[in-house]
C-alpha cells in the first residue's frame, strides 16, 4: 500500500492526492510532527484535510495517517477542574512541558494518565450490563461524583470486577462478556466523537428555571434548565461580564465554559476568579464544578469551530450522569466565523455575507443538543446552553444574530446605549424575551410566590408605558406631563436603576436569590401603588418627590442583605410615612 | 551552496508562482535576487504540488518570468534580536535602514509566532498614571493590556499617544527598565517624523524601536511590519524582563493592505471587501500583549486606528473593539469646542480597569467616582438634546443643572492640555468636585460614604462661580 501524503498546502487546508484511504470527517495525522487533521471532503482526485493547528514548515511529502475514527475526546475522571484547548488537548499540562507559547505537534494526554482515583464499583460478577449503565463512582472533586458508564457498544454479562480500590485512568477495571462470548474490557475512560449527540431516553418538557441571581433574567426573562439562550451584543456591551456572572452563580452542578475564539486574558481571569470564589450552594470553590474550554482568538482556527463540540460532548457525558450542566459559549460568531473561513479556503460557495449557506444547519445541531432528558441509566440531567453572539457592527440583522434567533427560546439583547450609560447589567427589556414562563409557572408559584409573575407583568407594562412616555418627553419635557404619568416615569426611573441595574462588584448585589428579587418588585409596586391612590386624593407629585422615598428606594439593593429579607418591612413603613406627610 | 530556482512561472500582483520546485515548507522564506543584483525577499503561502506561490514583500515591481534566480532560505520570516535594537530604525520587513549596519544578533525568532497559552498569562492589574485625567480616571490604562484609540483623520490621536508616551510611568521606580516599540503601517513621513522628533524631545530615543512602512512603501512589507515589531517586543519583554509600550499606526491601514493582498489572492471576500478571516488575523497582532509567568517583562499595545467616514461600526473599529480590551474613542464635536485631549468619555471603555484600581491601586473611591461621572455624564447628554428642540429655558431645573454639569466637566476635567499632568489624587479631588454641582440625589450610583467624605455642593458652587455665569459664557470660554 502506498504511503499518503501531503500534495498542497493553504494555510490550515491541505490535500492528499489519489487515494480512497480517507472516509469523512476521520482524524488524520498530518505530517512529521503529527498535526492533528480532519477529513472534510472526499472526491476522486483529492481528499480534503483541515488540520488543527499551525501549518508553518510543513511539506509535500509529509505523511499523512488514518485512524480510523472520528475526532473524539477522551471522557473520564480528571476532566472537572481542568482547562482544555478546543480539541481537548490540557493547557495545563503543555505550560509545564513546552512553556509559556503553545508549540506545534504536542502530543500530550487530554486526562492524567499517572493519578490514582478511589472507585466504588456497583456492579458485581454475573450482573447484566448495557450502554450507560453506572458500574462504578469515584469523587472526582468534593462535590462532583463521577460516574463510570458503560460504552456504547458493550451489552452483556459481568465476569470479572476488581475489588474498591485505587485505581488509573487505563486501568482494566471490569470486564464484559457480550452474547457472542467476545470480551470486552471496561476502564475509567471511554472515547466519543464530538459531532455525534450522546443519545438519551427521552426528552422531559421542562419545568425548573436555572436560577442565576441576575435580578434581569430571573424576574424578567427566565430560562429554563436545559433551555437554550442567546445574548447578542456588540462589543462593550458586557456580554463576557454577563457570561461570567452566570457561570459563577447559576445553580447548575456543573458548568462548562467555552471561550471560543476570545481574549486570552479573559480566560486568564476567569480561571482566576474561578479558583478564588465559592459556590453559593455547595461552600466549595467555583473550580470544583467548572471546566473551561479556552481556544482563544490567536490559536488556530478549525480548533475554534471544534471547541464547541467539545464542550457539548463534555456536558452530555456529565449529563449522562444526572447532573445539571450548563454551557456557556462565548461567543458563537467567532465559531461561524472560522466556519466561514474554512468553507473559504475549499472555495464553497458563500450565502449572506460570506458565511457558508450550512451556518444555520449547524447552529441547529448544536442548539438542540440542549434539552431536559431522561437518560439511558434512568437518570434526570440536563443541558442548558447560553451563547454569547457578537454581531458586527452590533447590527441584530446579520446571518448569525438572526439564525440563532430561530433556534433559541430565550434572548437577552444587550444594548449598546445602555452600556454607554453604564446601566449594567446592560439588557434591553424591551427587546429581549423568553419563551419559558407558561412552562415554568407552576415552579415560580409553588416555590416563590403566587403574585409573582402577576408582579412581573406589571413591572414589564410599566417599563413600556415608560418608555412611550419617554417619546414624549424628549419632544416637551416632562414637566408638561400629568402627575399620573410623571408617576409612571419615576416608578420607571426606580425599576430601572433600582431593581435591573445590578452590580457585579457589589458583594451583595451581584448575586441575589429570588425570595429577595420578588421582595424588592413587591416594595416597588407597592410605593407605586401608594402614591397613585395619594395622587388620586389632590396631592401634586412633586411633593411625593420632595420626600426622597423614590432616591431611597432605588438603593435598597445594596442596604439591605442578602440574608436579611425582613427588613424589607421597614420599607414598608417608611413608605407609609413618607406618604402620609404629604397628605 | 544554496539551491536557486531561475525564472518563474507567473507574476500576479506582488505574487509570484514557481514551478518544479522540491522540499520547499509552507510559510518558507525566499531570496528573490534579480539581474541587477538587488535582492527581494518572500514567502511562500501555498504550495501545490510542486509550484510554491510566493508573495514577494518588496513588490513585484520590475520582475520578469526571467530576470530572477530564486533561493529558498530552509526557514519561515524571524528576525535576529539582541539588546541592540533599541535606538535603532527598521523597514517593514526587519531591516536595519539608518545606516548603522547589521545588528549582533543574539537570537532569532519567527515573525508568525506560536499562540500564548492562557494558562502562562498572569491577568494585568497595575495601573499605568498617564497623568491624563480622562484616562486615569475613567478608561485606566493597565500595564499589559492592549488599549486601541479609535480617531479620525484630522484628529490628535498623534499627540495623545504622544503624551501618553511622555507623561506615562509604565514602571514605577524600574524607570531604566522600559522601552517602547513603535510601527509605522502606511502613515505619512511627517507623521512618523513627528513621533521621532517627540521620543527625541522626551529624551527617550535611545530606548525606542522603530519599524517603518510608510505609506508608500510596498504593502506585502505592511503586512509583516506588526509582527516585526511584536517580535521584537516580545523579546524585550520575555527575555529582555522589559517593560514595553507598544504604539501601531495606523491599523487601517494595515487592514487595507491585507484586503488588497487577499483580493490578489483571489480570495472570497467578506463585508466591504474584507477579507473572512479579517478578525483571526487582527487578533494573532492584538493578542500578543500582556503578561507571563516566566518573566518580569510587560507589553503594552497602543494601537491608533482611523476609522474611515468617522464610523464605530465599519468592520476595521468593529472587528478591533472586539479583540482589544476597550477603546479611547476621540470625537470631533468636542475638538470643534477646543477641547484637548478630545475623548469622547461614553464610548471609550478600558475593560481591566475593574481590576487595577481601588484601595491598594489608586484609591477606594475611584470605581464610585467613574461609575458615577459615566452616569451623569449620559444624562447631559439627554437634557442637551432635549434642549436642542425644547430651548434652554423650557428646561427642568434639573435638566439645567445638567447641561451646567457638563459644560463644566467638559472644560475641566476632558479639557487638560497637552502640557498638563495630573496626579491621580487631582484627577480623583477634581471628578467629586465636579460631581459636587449636581444635588446629592441625583448621585445614586455610589454609596453613601463615598459622599459623606467626597460630596460638597457649597464649595462646589463657590469654585466654580457658577450662578454668575450663563451657559453662554461659559461655552465661550471653552472655545478660548
Amino acid at each position: 500500500m502506498n504511503e499518503n501524503v501531503i500534495f498542497s498546502i493553504n494555510g490550515p487546508v491541505i490535500r492528499v492526492k489519489d487515494t480512497s484511504t480517507f472516509s469523512m470527517l476521520e482524524m488524520v495525522f498530518v505530517g512529521h510532527k503529527k498535526l492533528l487533521g480532519e477529513v472534510i471532503e472526499i472526491s476522486k482526485k483529492f481528499t480534503t484535510i483541515q488540520v488543527y493547528e499551525r501549518t508553518v514548515n510543513l511539506k509535500p511529502g509529509e505523511p499523512v495517517l488514518s485512524t480510523k475514527e472520528a475526532i473524539s475526546l477522551t471522557l473520564g475522571p480528571g476532566i472537572i477542574n481542568n482547562i482544555f484547548d478546543g480539541i481537548e488537548r490540557p493547557l495545563k499540562s503543555i505550560a509545564k512541558e513546552s512553556g509559556a507559547f503553545i508549540p506545534i505537534g504536542s502530543n500530550v494526554d487530554p486526562l492524567s494518565i499517572d493519578k490514582e482515583w478511589d472507585v466504588t464499583f456497583k456492579i458485581k460478577i454475573g450482573d447484566y450490563v448495557t450502554f450507560g449503565d453506572i458500574y462504578g463512582v469515584i469523587p472526582e472533586t468534593k462535590i462532583i461524583e463521577h460516574r463510570l458508564m458503560v460504552p456504547k457498544g458493550v451489552d452483556g454479562q459481568v465476569v470479572e470486577v476488581v475489588l474498591d480500590g485505587l485505581y488509573r485512568l487505563y486501568d482494566v477495571v471490569a470486564v464484559i462478556k457480550d452474547k457472542f462470548d467476545v470480551l470486552h474490557e471496561l476502564t475509567l475512560c471511554q472515547r466519543w466523537p464530538i459531532k455525534t449527540p450522546r443519545p438519551v431516553a427521552e426528552r422531559i418538557q421542562t419545568t425548573t428555571p436555572l436560577i442565576t441571581g441576575q435580578r434581569i433574567i430571573d424576574t424578567l426573562f427566565p430560562i429554563a434548565k436545559g433551555g437554550t439562550a442567546a445574548i447578542p451584543g456588540g462589543f462593550g456591551s458586557g456580554k463576557t461580564m454577563m457570561q461570567h456572572q452566570i457561570a459563577k452563580w447559576c445553580d447548575a452542578d456543573i458548568i462548562i465554559y467555552v471561550g471560543c475564539g476570545e481574549r486570552g486574558n479573559e480566560i486568564t481571569h476567569a480561571l482566576d476568579e474561578f479558583s478564588t470564589l465559592v459556590d453559593p450552594k455547595s461552600g466549595d470553590l467555583l473550580i470544583e464544578r467548572t471546566v473551561l474550554i479556552a481556544n482563544t482568538s490567536n490559536m488556530p482556527v478549525a480548533a475554534r469551530e471544534a471547541s464547541i463540540y467539545t464542550g457539548i460532548t463534555i456536558a452530555e457525558y456529565f449529563r449522562d450522569m444526572g447532573y445539571h450542566v450548563a454551557v456557556i459559549a462565548d461567543s458563537t460568531s467567532r465559531w461561524a466565523e472560522a466556519l466561514r473561513e474554512i468553507s473559504g479556503r475549499l472555495e464553497e460557495m458563500p450565502a449572506e455575507e460570506g458565511f457558508p449557506p450550512y451556518l444555520s444547519t449547524r447552529l441547529s445541531q448544536f442548539y438542540e443538543r440542549a434539552g431536559y432528558v431522561k437518560t439511558l441509566n434512568e437518570l434526570t440531567g440536563s443541558i442548558t446552553i447560553i451563547g454569547a453572539i457578537s454581531p458586527q457592527g452590533a447590527d441584530f440583522s446579520e446571518p448569525v444574530t438572526q439564525n440563532t434567533k430561530r433556534f433559541v427560546h430565550c434572548f437577552w439583547a444587550l444594548d449598546k446605549q445602555l452600556a454607554y450609560n453604564r446601566h449594567y447589567p446592560a439588557i434591553n427589556w424591551l427587546q429581549s424575551y423568553s419563551e419559558y414562563i407558561q412552562s415554568l409557572v407552576k415552579w415560580y408559584n409553588r416555590n416563590v410566590d403566587i403574585n409573582f409573575l402577576d408582579n412581573r407583568q406589571k413591572f414589564i407594562a410599566l417599563l413600556a408605558e415608560e418608555d412611550k412616555l419617554m417619546e414624549i418627553v424628549k419632544l416637551i419635557g416632562s414637566d408638561l406631563l400629568p402627575d399620573h404619568q410623571k408617576l409612571i416615569i419615576e416608578t420607571g426611573k426606580l425599576i430601572r436603576t433600582g431593581f435591573l441595574q445590578q452590580d457585579a462588584f457589589h458583594k451583595e448585589d451581584t448575586f441575589v436569590p429570588l425570595d429577595k428579587q420578588s421582595k424588592m418588585m413587591e416594595i416597588i409596586l407597592y410605593l407605586h401603588d401608594q402614591s397613585l391612590k395619594v395622587l388620586q386624593s389632590g396631592v401634586a407629585f412633586r411633593m411625593i418627590t420632595n420626600t426622597n422615598i423614590f432616591s431611597d428606594l432605588s438603593k435598597m439593593r445594596y442596604k439591605i442583605a442578602n440574608d436579611e429579607l425582613e427588613l424589607f418591612d421597614n420599607y414598608l413603613k417608611k413608605i407609609d410615612t413618607a406618604l402620609a406627610g404629604v397628605r | 551552496m544554496k539551491l536557486q530556482y531561475v525564472g518563474l512561472e507567473e507574476i500576479k500582483g506582488p505574487l509570484i508562482v514557481i514551478d518544479h520546485v522540491k522540499d520547499v515548507a509552507y510559510g518558507e522564506v525566499v531570496e528573490i535576487e534579480l539581474d541587477d543584483g538587488t535582492i527581494r525577499r518572500g514567502g511562500v503561502i501555498e504550495i501545490s504540488g510542486e509550484k510554491a506561490l510566493i508573495q514577494v514583500y518588496e513588490g513585484t515591481q520590475g520582475i520578469s518570468l526571467e530576470n530572477t534566480k530564486t533561493a529558498f532560505l530552509g526557514h519561515p520570516i524571524r528576525m535576529g534580536l539582541s539588546k541592540e535594537v533599541l535606538g535603532r530604525v527598521f523597514s517593514g520587513t526587519g531591516e536595519p535602514i539608518d545606516d548603522l549596519g547589521p545588528i549582533f544578533v543574539d537570537e532569532y525568532k519567527e515573525v508568525y509566532s506560536s499562540p500564548l497559552n492562557p494558562i502562562s498569562r498572569i491577568y494585568p492589574r497595575n495601573y499605568i498614571h498617564t497623568g491624563i485625567s480622562t484616562i486615569d480616571a475613567l478608561t485606566t490604562l493597565i500595564r499589559g493590556q492592549k488599549l486601541p484609540i479609535f480617531s479620525d483623520s484630522g484628529m490628535p490621536h498623534d499627540k495623545l499617544a504622544v503624551q501618553i508616551v511622555k507623561q506615562a510611568q509604565i514602571s514605577k521606580n524600574e524607570n531604566d527598565n522600559f522601552c517602547i516599540v513603535f510601527a509605522a503601517m502606511g502613515v505619512k513621513n511627517d507623521v512618523a517624523d513627528y513621533f521621532k522628533r517627540s521620543f527625541e524631545e522626551a529624551g527617550v530615543l535611545d530606548k525606542v524601536v522603530m519599524f517603518l512602512n510608510l505609506s508608500n512603501d510596498p504593502i506585502i512589507e505592511r503586512i509583516i511590519t506588526p509582527r516585526c515589531a511584536l517580535t521584537t517586543a516580545e523579546y524585550l519583554a520575555f527575555q529582555q524582563d522589559m517593560h514595553v509600550l507598544v504604539i501601531l499606526t495606523d491599523v487601517t491601514s494595515y487592514c487595507e493592505a491585507l484586503r488588497e493582498f487577499s483580493s490578489s489572492k483571489g480570495e472570497i471576500p467578506g463585508r466591504k471587501g474584507f477579507p473572512g478571516y479579517l478578525y483571526s488575523d487582527l487578533a494573532s497582532i492584538f493578542e500578543r500583549a500582556g503578561i507571563i509567568e516566566q518573566s518580569k517583562g510587560s507589553i503594552t499595545q497602543i494601537p491608533i486606528l482611523t476609522m474611515p467616514n468617522n464610523d464605530i461600526t465599519h468592520p476595521i473599529p468593529d472587528l478591533t473593539g472586539y479583540i482589544t480590551e476597550g477603546q479611547i474613542v476621540l470625537d470631533s464635536e468636542l475638538k470643534q469646542k477646543g477641547i484637548y485631549p478630545p475623548m469622547g468619555i461614553l464610548p471609550s471603555l478600558s475593560r481591566l480597569m475593574k481590576d487595577g484600581i481601588g484601595a491598594g491601586y489608586t484609591r477606594e473611591d475611584h470605581q464610585a467616582l467613574a461609575n458615577q461621572i459615566f452616569a451623569s455624564y449620559s444624562k447631559v447628554g439627554e437634557a442637551r438634546s432635549l434642549a436642542s428642540v425644547i430651548g434652554e429655558d423650557e428646561l427642568s431645573p434639573v435638566d439645567k443643572a445638567y447641561i451646567d454639569f457638563g459644560n463644566l466637566f467638559e472644560k475641566h476635567f476632558i479639557n487638560q492640555g497637552f502640557t498638563v499632568s495630573r496626579s491621580i489624587e487631582e484627577t480623583l479631588d477634581l471628578g467629586w468636585q465636579l460631581l459636587s454641582m449636581l444635588s446629592r440625589e441625583e448621585l445614586n450610583r455610589t454609596e453613601d460614604r463615598f459622599l459623606d467624605q467626597f460630596y460638597n455642593h457649597k464649595q462646589a458652587v463657590e469654585d466654580f462661580g457658577l450662578e454668575e455665569k450663563s451657559i453662554i459664557t461659559s461655552l465661550k470660554e471653552i472655545g478660548d
